[in-house]
């Protein structure tokens, strides 16, 4: 009885028996005889569109007074050349802040830069594409035949990284928008302990491994989805994600860089980049010998004269002690320890793996397809009311529900072995991480933290020799 | 003297460690950029709504980041049918058959209604005024020709990396197209005959949750 209407319309434009300006009235007055009234909010409405023919209902007009069909305006989009210059933005910030990080040691420069990129990265572009986003474009991109990325998408991810790998975190200090919203805030940073830094830090390697997992089976980009200021950067969003912006932008103001630290999964890749990296922050100024820094036997030809005035001037705790002289006792104990970690690092990132594996009906409900599946699989045994949107829709294409169900449990198996690598990959950071913990690293002077200093500058100007420097004063005279 | 060498002798081998690790991670992403590289595409993507997956539920209007959707509803002129009562324009059960805001379909008004002939009524979108809500364009696909049907407009979409509303699409109908071809617009039911059931697919088409 539903159909009535339809079928009307169908029959009478069939037989041509009415003109087709007045066709669909008489479906409804026939609808009407029939106590039926038409509804096409609440009809089957998704049955009828099938292809470019089933619309077909009423022929093209042939108008007779000399009336000129419009036709409908397509805006052009943003042209391509401004992407471009994005990326020479991009690159041009990155050796700016290089130059002013490594070179100028100016803490306002680098911050006027953060600015700037805050502004035109941020509120002027809207904050897409950016770098930590653009590393699911490539994941997705290796596991998808049909998707390629563009070339610009392709810069902003592979820019900072070789930028990083030259020259440490400079992308970070003054060119990412995300940082740069974060640290304009930061007005009265307390210490979090160091534990609580290392602890919450992992969560940021569930989140690469997360984000990495969901983009390579096509389910979701978590990182845009969940981004905090984005929503600040387009002066628009929906609620939950501002409280979210907004709780973090909070937390910035006592807490550096929260996002940086704990949450961004661009910055522990830039991390293990900046451990290896050819040049980087050094605390007190001077050509350092990165080989020589990493021995941690001498700070470089201009050495820290250890006056502890640098100690609290890192808002990120990035800046690492001289270390005291372990004792004999310490030092077995300690080797034990390292041993036994290194043997249990494979049973770890194994058990973790497992873990991850068994989550693969969970995880695999980011994809809308194992959703649809999952809920034409409810309605067919009588297990769920009604239908919902994608259900009609996916019902009015014909498809067989077994090709979707075969389409489901492919990417059900794709988050089976996905679970593996994700939970084996956070078991191996946990394991390496605990490793760490063990390691003896020794250290005469005050000292960057390579992976974790952000380079934003803050601890240049508590270094006496810096004030030497700028003053012109060499090296010399403070030995005296 | 030999605490000295073996100092240096660690030095040397940090150094040769490390440099080699740096430039496996140099090697390593210049391995990916071929890769990746090796499939590029020379323009820029944007997103797009399929008109004929496009099942009108709503959730562009709701689901856009900025508060005024993106999506707007368009109008195909060729393929319209002119109708004196369009189900696109008049509501379920219209009081009268005028352009009376309670006889209306769409919430906001945006449908202008415009006699050229008997009998034919031409309508055109006020694109200021629709919010893409697809409500016309549910009538249109169900009683009429389908000639009304909801597109991305470029010239407000910020083309986010993961569109919102393409990942609470129910039926797949967003895509990225190439950004040469930003529209993917309903052709005239002329050019359509003998063309295959399946209406014309965006390059490259990567799914609406990619």
């Amino acid at each position: 009885m539903r159909r009535c209407p339809y079928i009307i319309v169908c029959v009478t434009v069939l037989l041509g028996l009415v003109s087709p300006a007045t066709c669909p009235a008489t479906a409804r007055r026939s609808a009407e005889t029939s106590g039926q009234g038409v509804a096409p909010g609440t009809e089957p409405a998704l049955s009828l569109s099938k292809g470019p023919g089933a619309n077909k209902r009423f022929p093209p007009p042939e108008f007779e007074s000399g009336y000129v069909q419009p036709s409908p305006t397509t805006p052009a989009p943003r042209q391509d050349i401004y992407q471009y210059i994005d990326a020479l933005v991009l690159l041009a910030a990155l050796g700016i802040s290089a130059y002013l990080v490594l070179k100028r040691r100016s803490r306002s420069a680098i911050f006027a830069l953060a600015v700037f990129s805050l502004l035109y990265f941020g509120f002027a572009r809207m904050g897409c594409v950016c770098s930590v986003g653009a590393i699911q474009n490539i994941v997705l991109s290796i596991f998808d035949r049909s998707y390629a990325v563009p070339i610009v998408v392709l810069a902003f991810f592979l820019l900072p990284l070789i930028f990083t790998l030259f020259f440490g975190r400079v992308f970070c200090a003054g060119v990412c928008p995300l940082g740069a919203i974060q640290d304009v805030v930061l007005v009265r940073p307390v210490r979090v302990p160091n534990w609580l830094e290392g602890a919450l830090r992992l969560f940021a390697y569930v989140y690469l491994g997360a984000a990495i997992l969901f983009a390579a089976t096509g389910s979701a980009f978590i990182i845009c989805r969940y981004d905090p200021f984005v929503s600040f950067f387009r002066l628009s969003g929906n609620w939950n994600i501002l409280t979210l912006g907004g709780s973090v932008l909070l937390v910035s103001v006592f807490v550096g860089r929260p996002y940086c630290r704990f949450v961004c999964p661009y910055g522990v890749i830039l991390r293990q980049l900046s451990r290896i990296s050819r040049w980087n922050v050094t605390i007190a100024p001077g050509r350092q010998d990165p080989a020589i820094v990493m021995t941690g036997l001498t700070g470089g030809p201009d050495e820290c004269i250890q006056c502890r005035l640098c100690e609290d001037s890192c808002p990120f705790g990035a800046i690492r002690e001289p270390t005291a002289d372990w004792t004999g006792r310490d030092y077995s104990i300690g080797k034990k320890r390292l041993t036994l970690l290194m043997v249990l690092l494979p049973v770890l990132a194994l058990s973790v793996g497992w873990a991850g594996s068994r989550l693969k009906n969970v995880a695999a409900r980011m994809h809308a397809t194992v959703r649809l599946a999952e809920r034409v699989y409810l309605e067919d045994a009588g297990k769920a009311e009604g239908t919902t949107n994608a259900s009609l829709a996916f019902r009015a294409t014909g498809k067989p529900t077994e090709q979707l169900y075969a389409e489901a449990s492919n990417i059900r198996a794709k988050f089976t072995l996905g679970g593996w690598f994700f939970g084996g990959f956070v078991g191996l950071i946990a394991g390496l991480k605990l490793i760490g913990l063990s390691r003896r690293v020794g250290r005469t002077d005050y000292e960057a933290d390579r992976a974790s200093c952000l380079a934003c500058g803050r601890c240049f100007e508590y270094c006496p020799k810096e004030h030497a420097r700028r003053k012109g004063i060499g090296a010399t005279d403070f030995a005296d | 003297m030999g605490e000295n060498k073996r100092l240096q002798a660690g030095v040397s081998r940090r150094r040769f460690l490390r440099d080699s690790l740096w430039g496996t991670c140099l090697a390593g992403l210049g391995v990916l950029t071929g890769f990746v590289v090796g499939k590029h595409r020379k323009t820029n993507t944007l997103w797009q709504i399929d008109p004929y997956t496009c099942i009108a539920c709503g959730n562009c209007a709701t689901y856009c980041v900025l508060d005024e959707s993106a999506v707007k509803c368009m109008h195909a002129f060729s393929v319209c049918g002119y109708c004196r009562i369009c189900f696109g324009f008049f509501g379920p059960e219209p009081v009268d058959i005028t352009e009376g805001a309670e006889n209306q379909v769409c919430p906001t008004g945006a449908i202008k209604r415009r006699f050229v002939e008997d009998p034919y009524y031409e309508y055109t979108i006020d694109e200021k005024l629709c919010n893409g809500c697809g409500k016309c364009v549910k009538g249109c696909n169900a009683f009429g020709n389908g000639s009304l049907f909801l597109q991305v407009r470029h010239d407000r979409c910020l083309n986010c990396n993961e569109c919102s509303i393409a990942a609470a699409c129910p039926s797949g109908a967003w895509k990225r197209v190439p950004a040469e071809r930003p529209y993917l617009l309903k052709p005239a039911l002329s050019e359509v005959e003998g063309m295959a059931a399946h209406p014309p697919q965006a390059e490259h088409g990567a799914g609406n949750h990619a």
